[in-house]
């Protein structure tokens, strides 16, 4: 802050409290010429104004609250540039840039400022590291045994996937069930903790109506897709579409398992299992084909942390093993 | 006249003075120095101007009244930056006209909401919030999916920012201020906007929240 501001900020704050105090002493001072108590000469409605004085009480808080200010300004940070005798404040503000916040929390902590906000972290982070160190020490299988690992991992959960994959994990249209064996892109632990780390950009299914030849071609590919799981179809129209899944095999794997069955991480799911992530109603399907689809799982490595993300890795991996 | 206050208390006019000279302080003394202050100037390294699209959608995120129910403004506390992120700082502001901060949470912050949920997510979620969130009390904004945008205004919002932002946007080498959008950005501006409907520019905008630091 210049030093103008910090002079205009400190007069004008110092002279206002200055101010507060003279006009109490002015209206403590008995200048209406009227004896104390008797009347001003003012009545209506029969009631009448009585010169009385300011109530001790409140006079003596008025004035307190004055002291009170000036304490105030004296230890925490108010008057323009001058910090105040305890070295506080609320957090590091001015920062530019996420190394700055960094870099304002070790000078801070060198200095001997008392910043609220990097107490409260260190305050946490001296409660909950080591538990999170133990947990990282560990592999995710062994996390996935440790009950109490698997709470945290759970409300970890909750607060940040539940959005997406439901507070039971079992998904939803367009967002996937963890709690089944069918995995996109792998359900290995390891799979798992890249998954969520880095997130998934599905290398996304294009939109097929044009290259099959519009609807009949559609609806020929998806009377073969459902029938890979088994479902009753038209044997005609599956038939057509056979010769047409060629195309699709390039991801979905020549008998349609998927590409985490192949062990490339394209995130082509498995179409014999008949576990549909965007619908599994022939309508759904074919909008599947024809439109495409392009699903997006974000990454939360800087968002929650690596220690965290191989807690909840253990919890989501826990989901699928019984 | 022995009694002085009689002045006042007789005078409306002399009151209404006295009282506007009173509380101004306040005002002078929080408000006005931060409109010269480096740290309320200054953005943010990271900080780029929304694009025309996410322009768009801030203006609907606007006249939908988001901002009734959803804050931008993630405090220095730490059970906030653990659910939201890094606090928010001055600087990742200053090029908001009008500043979205809020002041009422009955939904979450989304001051950092950007790259969170995937634009799947925000789509279903905007449609039909229950459908994702079972317990949500949001309502559906079913329209943004029908409402295309013409893009007429759009160049003119983004050289209105330019005049509005004119003292704070980032500097070039030599210390000459660049503004937010270019000649070409200006121009391109109905192009990019034009056919898009307001649920693609709204996720958009949603998608560029909190960008700067993180």
């Amino acid at each position: 802050m210049s030093s103008f501001w910090s002079i205009w900020i400190t007069v004008l704050t110092l002279g206002t409290l200055v101010g507060c105090y003279l006009l109490l002493r002015w209206c403590l001072k008995n200048f209406a010429g009227v004896e104390e108590g008797a009347s001003m000469g003012h009545t209506f409605d029969g009631i009448e104004e009585l010169n009385n004085p300011l109530p001790k009480w409140w006079s003596t808080f008025f004035l307190l609250t004055i002291i009170w200010g000036f304490g105030y300004l004296l230890l925490y940070p108010g008057l323009g540039n001058f910090e105040g005798l305890l070295g506080w404040k609320s957090s590091n503000q001015g920062i530019l840039n996420l190394s700055e916040s960094k870099a304002s929390v070790a000078n801070a902590k060198e200095s001997g400022m008392l910043v609220q906000y990097d107490r409260e972290v260190a305050a946490a982070d001296e409660k909950y590291g080591p538990i999170f160190e133990a947990y990282a020490a560990q592999s995710i299988e062994t996390l996935a045994g440790n009950e109490e690992a698997l709470k945290v991992g759970q409300r970890l959960f909750l607060q940040n996937c539940s959005q997406c994959h439901g507070s039971d994990a079992r998904g939803t249209t367009g967002f996937p069930d963890l709690t089944d064996k069918d995995w996109l892109y792998g359900g290995s632990p390891e799979m798992i903790k890249a998954t969520i780390m880095h997130g998934r950009k599905a290398n996304g299914m294009m939109a097929w109506s044009a290259a099959l030849g519009g609807e009949q071609g559609v609806k020929e590919v998806a009377a073969f897709v459902l029938s890979l799981s088994g479902r009753e179809v038209d044997t005609t129209a599956a038939e057509a579409g056979k010769v047409k899944f060629a195309m699709c095999a390039a991801c979905h794997g020549p008998e349609g398992k998927g590409s985490a069955e192949m062990g490339i991480p394209l995130g082509a799911p498995n179409l014999t299992d008949n576990v549909w992530l965007y619908g599994g109603s022939p309508r759904a399907v074919e909008t599947s084909i024809a439109n495409g689809r392009a699903g997006v799982m974000p990454a939360w490595d800087k968002i929650l942390g690596e220690q965290k993300v191989h807690v909840i890795s253990a919890y989501v991996y826990s989901l699928s093993q019984n | 006249m022995i009694n002085k206050h009689e002045k006042v208390e007789k005078s409306v006019g002399l009151f209404f003075i006295f009282t506007i000279f009173a509380i101004s302080i306040g005002g002078l003394v929080e408000i006005t120095p931060l409109f010269f202050q480096k740290a309320t100037t200054t953005p943010v390294d990271n900080l780029r101007p929304y694009t025309a699209l996410e322009m768009e959608g801030r203006d609907i995120y606007i006249r939908e009244g988001c901002n009734v129910c959803h804050s931008q403004m993630i405090r220095p506390f730490r059970a906030e930056t653990e659910r939201y992120g890094h606090y928010s700082v001055a600087g990742e502001g200053v090029w908001e006209h009008p500043h979205l901060w809020g002041s009422k949470r009955t939904g979450p912050d989304l001051a950092r909401v950007g790259g969170r949920y995937s634009d799947d997510w925000h789509r279903a979620h905007l449609l039909d919030p229950r459908s994702v969130v079972p317990e949500s009390n949001m309502p559906s904004f079913k329209w943004l999916a029908e409402n295309t945008l013409d893009g007429e205004l759009t160049a003119k919002k983004l050289s209105t920012f330019n005049f509005l932002t004119r003292n704070r946007s980032h500097k070039d080498e030599q210390g000459n201020a660049i503004p937010l959008y270019s000649e070409t950005d200006i121009a391109g501006a109905k192009k990019a906007v034009k056919g898009k409907t307001e649920m693609d520019a709204l996720i958009a905008y949603l998608q560029s929240l909190g960008h700067a630091l993180k």
